[in-house]
């Protein structure tokens, strides 16, 4: 069956490293038309495509593909967006390596289809050559479901629930829409305006938006339930974690929430221009191994760092990040610390960071997790000099609407508590999904919730 | 959007809005605040809820202009919009009956007390009032001070109106003379907050400061307001504004304001040069 198979994913164009450390602009560039199609005809078009499992919301992969090949670029687009409302931020975020592309069958010999480069290529032009099809909405059922958090989870129950009739209010505690998508993952990575298409076209669908609006406070939970007939939490976990060490707030040390929403939401990289401004270091340190991370070392670089160090106490194996990203991060010239743990942080006589002291770690037994646990060296803290810290080790669940609601029951970790099946919280009319139930998690996760979630509140309101 | 209504200039440099914002008007409590975004390169940045109308739908916010920022705000007129207003954010000050209290408020931190002070009498307590200001036209809200305390000390640095001095010269008065105070609420300048906690830490006068740390979201998730209070990392926007003051470090807090001050100058400084700059109008339309 593979006979005959052309062996590696047709690459796609992307900015040179020493050129797009400069800039902010995104960095692969995308497939024309024609490494489309070369790339999809790689596609075996398998009787049993084990890929579509892999896929959380279950994308008609080789369906979409044979369009692509066929050059029916807008029929693909149709079909993807069947199951999957973004798929222009999917086939650039998911971690396709872990899914899709895992499930590949070409996977297990050469490298799989490209398929979350083709599923991009495909939104993409759909979204620039401006056919945008908009569903045929069924007559307005009356009923009114508000979602509270504009992240993927959220967005996703927007769009479906618009499409069955009824009324959707969205409402983001931010000034802008998108969740993760707007505040954290960087223009580089995925641009503002591919955003700013979908939330347009769910408002062409006849979403209402109400940004600035916090449930909680300006709003609390009852007080929605009062107005609409059910509501959907996709609050996301915007907690960020702190390391608890000496040092940790002195001046030049960020979350790397606030790192990445200076840098991306507020535009500091455009500083003066945009009046948010940020740190420029010189020399800086992050701390962590995951997307947050990879996402913070990489704006550190354009920025200008000379040294960005990317500090992470398991080894490179353990690393929970997008391989490409991490691909992507090597070849931009951040230097990987494996193995090494903060200690402390250590500053001047103003308060300015200028030395992070770190201790190496070596790989014990495997923990709860199945990745063999660090444990540090003893005698072995060694400092690095360093002007910025930001660290990146996690977030939890932000308790700001869940502490001020009596009845919302959550785990031992704060994260909501709800039925696998339909997403329903321990309120009645209450669901929820994304981030505040699983923990940090992915977009294509979140989505699927969003999804699942949204049938289960339609049929109830049927 | 939320629309100016009102614009009053209280100060040189210290100017009062009336902004339509029905919903926050509505839910707002003493200690509360909003962060605002003046327009679309803006900044977010916080201010206090100095008062609000839920009948007609309208918060007051008292800016003081000291930087980029609070200055592009202070050029809104009535009729105009604030791009952003979020609120009500922060905890409210808890309001009961604590007796007698002492509410100190200096320089635009008057604004900030006045709702407190104003609920605390309400409740029943009886409050004075101690207001403070470099000199005598920098005073503001002394009469809306006033009808919201039972007696209301002035005082100026310069000696220009009122008591000659800081806010702590009388409030040391008091203690030394062994009037009863069952608690201090005080909001100011960091300086002054950490000369009240040093007064009444001896004493052991329970004491509340409100923080005014630097600020992005307002609602937890990015940590730039963290202060250390009691040993340990608190976010100022979530589990404050108010802390108790003998458990403040107000020195890290002085030093963490200070973090952008190259920034804020060159931010400062093309303000005034936008002022020549046609470019300015491009970017108010935005
Ligand atoms: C820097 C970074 C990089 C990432 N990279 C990737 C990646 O490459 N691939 C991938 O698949 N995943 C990635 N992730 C994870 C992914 O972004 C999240 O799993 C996903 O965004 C979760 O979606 P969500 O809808 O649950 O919540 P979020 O995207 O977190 O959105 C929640 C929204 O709710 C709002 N909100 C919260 N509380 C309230 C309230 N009380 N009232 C009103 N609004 C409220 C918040 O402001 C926020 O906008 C990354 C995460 C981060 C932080
Ligand atoms: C909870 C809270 C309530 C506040 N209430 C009021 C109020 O009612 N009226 C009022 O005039 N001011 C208030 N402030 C302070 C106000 O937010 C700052 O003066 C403003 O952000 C300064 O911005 P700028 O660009 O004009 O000045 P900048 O040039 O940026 O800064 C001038 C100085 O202000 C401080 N500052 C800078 N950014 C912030 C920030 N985001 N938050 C706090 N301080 C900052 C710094 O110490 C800096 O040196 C409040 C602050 C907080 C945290
Ligand atoms: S949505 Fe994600 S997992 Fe599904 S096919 Fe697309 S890239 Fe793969
Ligand atoms: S498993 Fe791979 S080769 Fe087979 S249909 Fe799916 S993408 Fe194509
Ligand atoms: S301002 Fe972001 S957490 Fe408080």
């Amino acid at each position: 069956m593979t006979k005959g198979v052309i062996p590696n994913k047709t690459p796609m164009p992307e900015q040179d490293p020493k050129e797009r450390i400069r800039n902010f602009r995104e960095v692969p560039l995308g497939y024309t038309e024609e490494l489309a199609i070369q790339e999809a005809l790689r596609c075996l078009q398998c009787k049993k495509p084990t890929c579509i499992a892999g896929c959380p919301v279950n994308i008609d992969i080789p369906g979409f593909i044979d369009l692509v090949a066929k050059g029916d670029f807008l029929g693909a687009a149709r079909r993807i967006k069947a199951t999957n409302l973004l798929p222009a931020v999917c086939g650039r975020v998911c971690p396709q390596e872990e899914q899709c592309e895992r499930a590949c069958v070409l996977s297990k010999k050469f490298e799989s289809v490209a398929i979350g480069r083709l599923e991009r290529f495909v939104a993409d032009y759909e979204r620039e050559t401006g056919k945008i099809q908009y569903p045929k909405i069924p007559r307005r059922t009356g009923k009114r479901v508000a979602v509270v958090g504009s992240g993927p989870a959220g967005l996703t129950v927007a769009a479906d629930l618009i499409q069955q009739g009824h009324d959707v209010t969205v409402f983001e505690a931010l000034h802008a829409l998108g969740g993760v998508l707007v505040y954290g993952i960087p223009e580089f990575r995925l641009p503002k305006s591919i955003l700013e298409a979908e939330v347009n076209y769910l408002a062409a669908l006849g979403v209402h938006f109400e940004p600035s609006y916090v449930i909680g406070k300006t709003e609390s939970l009852d007080e929605l339930l009062q107005r609409f007939d059910a509501v959907f939490l996709g609050l996301g976990a915007g907690l960020p974690h702190f390391m608890h060490v000496p040092g940790e707030n002195l001046n030049g040390v960020y979350s790397a929430n606030e790192y990445l929403t200076r840098s991306n939401l507020m535009r500091a990289y455009l500083f003066p221009e945009w009046d948010t401004p940020i740190k420029r270091g010189r020399n800086v340190a992050v701390i962590g191994g995951g997307n947050t991370a990879m996402d913070a070392v990489r704006t550190a670089l354009r920025l200008g760092a000379e040294n960005a160090y990317l500090i992470y106490r398991r080894s490179r194996a353990e690393m929970p990040a997008r391989l490409e990203e991490i691909h992507h991060a090597e070849e931009e010239g951040v230097q990987f610390r494996m193995l090494e743990a903060p200690v402390r942080i250590l500053g001047d006589e103003n308060g300015w960071v200028k030395e992070i002291e770190l201790i190496s770690m070596q790989l014990g037994e495997p923990d709860e997790s199945g990745r063999r646990r660090p444990v540090p060296v003893p005698g072995s803290e060694h400092r690095l000099a360093v002007d910025t810290v930001v660290v990146a080790i996690g977030q939890g669940a932000n308790p700001l609407l869940i502490s001020t609601t009596p009845g919302l029951r959550t785990n031992r970790w704060g994260y909501l508590e709800v039925n696998p099946e339909t997403g329903e919280t321990s309120l009645e009319r209450v669901y929820a999904g994304g981030d505040i139930v699983r923990g940090g998690a992915t977009v294509i996760l979140a989505m699927g919730d969003g999804r699942r979630a949204a049938r289960a509140i339609h049929e109830r309101l049927r | 959007m939320p629309r100016i209504v009102a614009k009053e200039v209280l100060a040189p440099g210290i100017k009062k809005f009336v902004i339509e914002h029905p919903q926050i008007a509505r839910k707002r409590q003493p200690g509360q605040f909003v962060i605002v975004r003046v327009h679309g390169e803006g900044e977010r940045f916080p201010l206090t809820i100095a008062d609000a109308d839920p009948e007609r739908g309208t918060i007051t916010l008292v800016v003081q202009e000291v930087g980029h920022s609070t200055m592009e705000m202070g050029r809104k007129e009535p009729g105009e919009v604030i791009l952003d207003v979020v609120g009500p954010l922060g905890r409210p000050t808890p309001i009961r009956r604590y007796g007698r209290v002492v509410c100190m408020g200096g320089g635009v931190g008057v604004a900030e007390i006045y709702p407190v002070s104003l609920a605390l009498k309400e409740a029943g307590n009886e409050v004075i009032g101690i207001i403070g200001a470099r000199t005598r036209e920098l005073v503001i809200m002394e009469k809306e001070m006033r009808s919201a305390t039972h007696q209301l000390i002035v005082c100026t640095d310069d000696g220009s109106y009122g008591v000659h001095g800081l806010v702590t010269k009388p409030l040391q008065e008091m203690i030394e003379r062994k009037e009863r105070i069952d608690h201090v609420f005080c909001i100011g300048p960091v300086p002054m907050m950490k000369a009240v906690a040093e007064v009444t830490r001896p004493v052991g006068i329970p004491t509340s400061v409100s923080l005014n740390p630097i600020m992005v979201d307002g609602t937890g998730m990015c940590g730039a307001c963290r202060v250390t209070v009691g040993g340990t990392t608190r976010f100022a926007c979530v589990d404050g504004p108010d802390f108790d003051a003998h458990q403040v470090d107000f020195d890290e807090l002085m030093k963490r304001l200070a973090q952008y001050r190259n920034e804020e100058k060159l931010s400062l400084q093309r303000l005034h040069v936008g002022e020549e700059e046609p470019k300015c109008a491009a970017r108010a339309a935005s």
